[in-house]
């Protein structure tokens, strides 16, 4: 039997590398996003490197009503279901400051949009008694920061979710992994000032497969993120207030 | 961000460039830059054919899906920043294969087009460019497709054309049917230079090249392996994780007697009775991919490639070009010879018949003086330099080793008319203006 993952964000630069990756391995695939142009071509790419089936789906995190048609698909494969959710906005951190009606906007692209389809997806899962969901938050949602705190407040909610999912569905067999990734070099941070220790999409999409097969919970990609962050949680408030990082 | 502002560099590493580089993941941002520079894909070029000091360029290397395959007929299409090794990977096992392979599995589709690359099966099958149905490109704000039958003047100047007739965005490549994807290599040891030509003229496999130890005179000049494949199929070999080089070499690592030491060691790899080993296919013709930027181990100052091709009536002008090489003594240990075929697909395509030589010299001292006399004595033989190595050439003298150049300026100025395609490779040779 094949393995089937759905992909939630799926044109974002990590997300096509792990479908790459996926296809390699001949899983199915269901692309999620809301360019069709360019989920087309994914699939078509995907096929041609391996995947057995891939199909695209429209799912936009603020449109609700793109979510049942996914579960649909969803409860209609035969055997084990995964998740990956790359989902996420990350306007600068003074466009919304100047703007303030587009935190809305982060919050359900970041966290509440992929938490809901998570919740109506888990029941599926949960039937299935096996599966992987792959959470994929950021480093920034470790500690608010003056650069992008309102990014990282819902990646923070998106951890916490994670961590309350996993604790649900790991009674039923369903792994959930929370990931952590630190600078990736995609289309969203290039030419972005301050990038250092950047890592390759490819080298995330690795990382992640491997995490999730070793049953990881939290896993921080490059891994020495988890040192990097452990760093700034513990510097006390009342320093960290002053810092500009 | 779509611009990014960043100094990078060819392959050699010796010139190097500062400006914008955008790099587009999607066809939707790639419209939105295509007008602004050239395209540029894995710089696995070695001088300044990619780069744009001062100006934007466009890194092509996100967008790399695989776009149709034709089970039949064996066409693939495929977006231009795809990788060649990813190819090979994929379709291998499928039992199919690039025609041409260049040394790096690295390089993108577009600059292979864009430089018409070879393989070590050259005298067979010819260039890159000849195996090519159709490319898409941006041309001038529009999207053309241009394939060898009906745009003949058009293809021929894209095919080795550096880029200049217009941002590749896609092609349809005639893929082989492959045995497998398992080469048998048979490399046996040749004595001296009668024995490496003679070695080279009469080899019947479809892949072969020589290696040559630069360090050795007298009696032993010209000494070295030669190198035969055939496709084949077997128990795939696993193949090692590669390697990234470290750090950037000392000069001392690059020094006479380090090299002298390491070509002889090279050279013992193979006993004296030769050998026939089964290799995974890009472990045969990607050899140096297993070390990940070992272009590092030229030290920080990089270095140049020097390669040409004469005419097969000029293996005495070769000779006397080794020898030159082999007297100066500081040539690095991967020096190729490999006899050419008359293949090429486009009016600056490298390959004529003959024998072609390529030669690693770090960037110091007396280099670029030797280079320039190297090419002077290319030039006089009728050879000529292969741009994609190239960062040293005169532009009097591209003028007289490709004749066709007046003619495809002509067609890269129609093609390009506000010029936005130059590069500093152009603007140093003088590629698209008239000297006349």
């Amino acid at each position: 039997m094949s393995e089937t993952w759905i992909i939630l964000g799926a044109t974002s630069s990590m997300a096509r590398a792990l479908a790459r990756e996926l296809a390699g391995r001949g899983a199915d695939l269901l692309l999620c996003g809301r360019n069709q142009n360019e989920l087309k071509a994914l699939t078509t790419d995907a096929e041609l490197r391996g995947s057995r089936l891939a199909k695209a789906l429209h799912f936009d995190a603020r449109d609700a009503s793109t979510f049942a048609p996914i579960v649909a698909r969803a409860a209609k494969v035969d055997g084990v279901v995964n998740v990956a959710v790359f989902c996420g906005s990350m306007p600068p951190q003074s466009e919304v400051e100047a703007d303030p009606a587009k935190l809305q906007g982060v919050i359900t692209d970041s966290y509440t949009g992929p938490a809901e389809i998570l919740l109506m997806l888990a029941p599926l899962m949960e039937e299935r008694g096996a599966g992987t969901i792959i959470g994929v938050g950021s480093v920034a949602g470790d500690r608010g920061r003056l650069s992008n705190y309102v990014y990282g407040s819902a990646k923070a909610g998106f951890h916490t979710f994670l961590a309350g999912l996993r604790n649900r569905m790991a009674r039923k067999g369903v792994h959930v992994m929370t990931v952590k990734p630190g600078f990736v070099d995609t289309g969203m941070t290039w030419g972005v000032p301050g990038m250092f220790l950047v890592a390759q999409p490819e080298q995330v999409a690795e990382a992640l497969l491997k995490g999730a097969k070793k049953k990881r919970n939290v896993l921080y990609v490059p891994f020495f993120w988890w040192g990097i962050m452990t760093i700034i949680k513990s510097v006390p408030e009342f320093i960290f207030k002053k810092l500009k990082i | 961000m779509t611009w990014k502002t960043t100094t990078y560099s060819g392959w050699g590493r010796a010139m190097k460039a500062t400006g914008e580089l955008a790099r587009p993941e999607t066809a939707a941002t790639l419209d939105a830059v295509a007008g602004e520079g050239p395209a540029i894909g894995m710089r696995r070029s070695y001088g300044d054919t990619a780069l744009n000091s001062g100006g934007r360029a466009i890194d092509m290397t996100r967008m790399d899906r695989f776009l149709d395959f034709n089970e039949t007929s064996g066409e693939l299409t495929v977006e231009a920043g795809v990788r060649l090794g990813d190819i090979a990977r994929v379709f291998a096992p499928k039992g199919w294969l690039p025609a041409v392979l260049p040394g790096t599995g690295f390089a993108t589709v577009g600059g292979a087009i864009a430089n018409d690359v070879h393989g070590k099966n050259h005298h067979i099958l010819g260039t890159f460019g000849q195996h090519v149905a159709a490319i898409t490109m941006i041309q001038n704000g529009k999207q053309v497709t241009i394939t060898p039958e009906k745009n003949a003047a058009m293809f021929q100047a894209t095919v080795a054309g550096l880029g200049q007739t217009g941002i590749i965005t896609s092609a349809k490549l005639k893929l082989m049917a492959a045995k497998g994807d398992l080469m048998m290599v048979t490399e046996r040891r040749v004595n001296n230079w009668d024995e490496q030509l003679d070695a080279l003229t009469t080899a019947k496999s479809p892949y072969t090249v020589g290696w040559i130890d630069a360090t050795a005179s007298g009696a032993d000049f010209g000494r070295g392996i030669v190198e035969e494949g055939e496709t084949g199929f077997g128990i795939v070999p696993k193949r090692g994780r590669s390697r990234s080089f470290p750090f950037e070499a000392p000069s001392f690592a690059t020094s006479r007697a380090i090299v002298k030491m390491f070509n002889a060691a090279y050279l013992r790899r193979v006993p004296v009775s030769g050998r026939t080993t089964a290799k995974p296919i890009s472990d045969f013709y990607f050899p140096l991919d297993r070390i990940l930027d070992w272009n590092k181990g030229y030290g920080k100052a990089g270095f140049h490639q020097f390669q040409c091709v004469v005419p097969l009536t000029e293996v005495n002008a070769l000779k006397a070009i080794m020898e030159r090489i082999v007297a100066a003594g500081i040539a690095m240990p991967p020096t190729v010879i490999k006899r050419l075929g008359a293949g090429s697909a486009g009016m600056m395509s490298f390959p004529i018949e003959g024998w072609t030589l390529a030669v690693d010299f770090p960037n110091r001292g007396q280099s670029a003086a030797l280079i320039d006399e190297l090419h002077g004595m290319t030039e006089r033989a009728g050879g000529r330099v292969y741009l994609a190595k190239d960062s040293l050439l005169k532009p009097e003298r591209v003028r007289v080793m490709y004749p066709e150049l007046a003619a495809w300026a002509k067609i890269a100025k129609k093609a390009d008319p506000k010029g936005k395609l130059i590069t500093d490779m152009v603007r140093r040779l003088k590629l698209r203006e008239d000297m006349a």
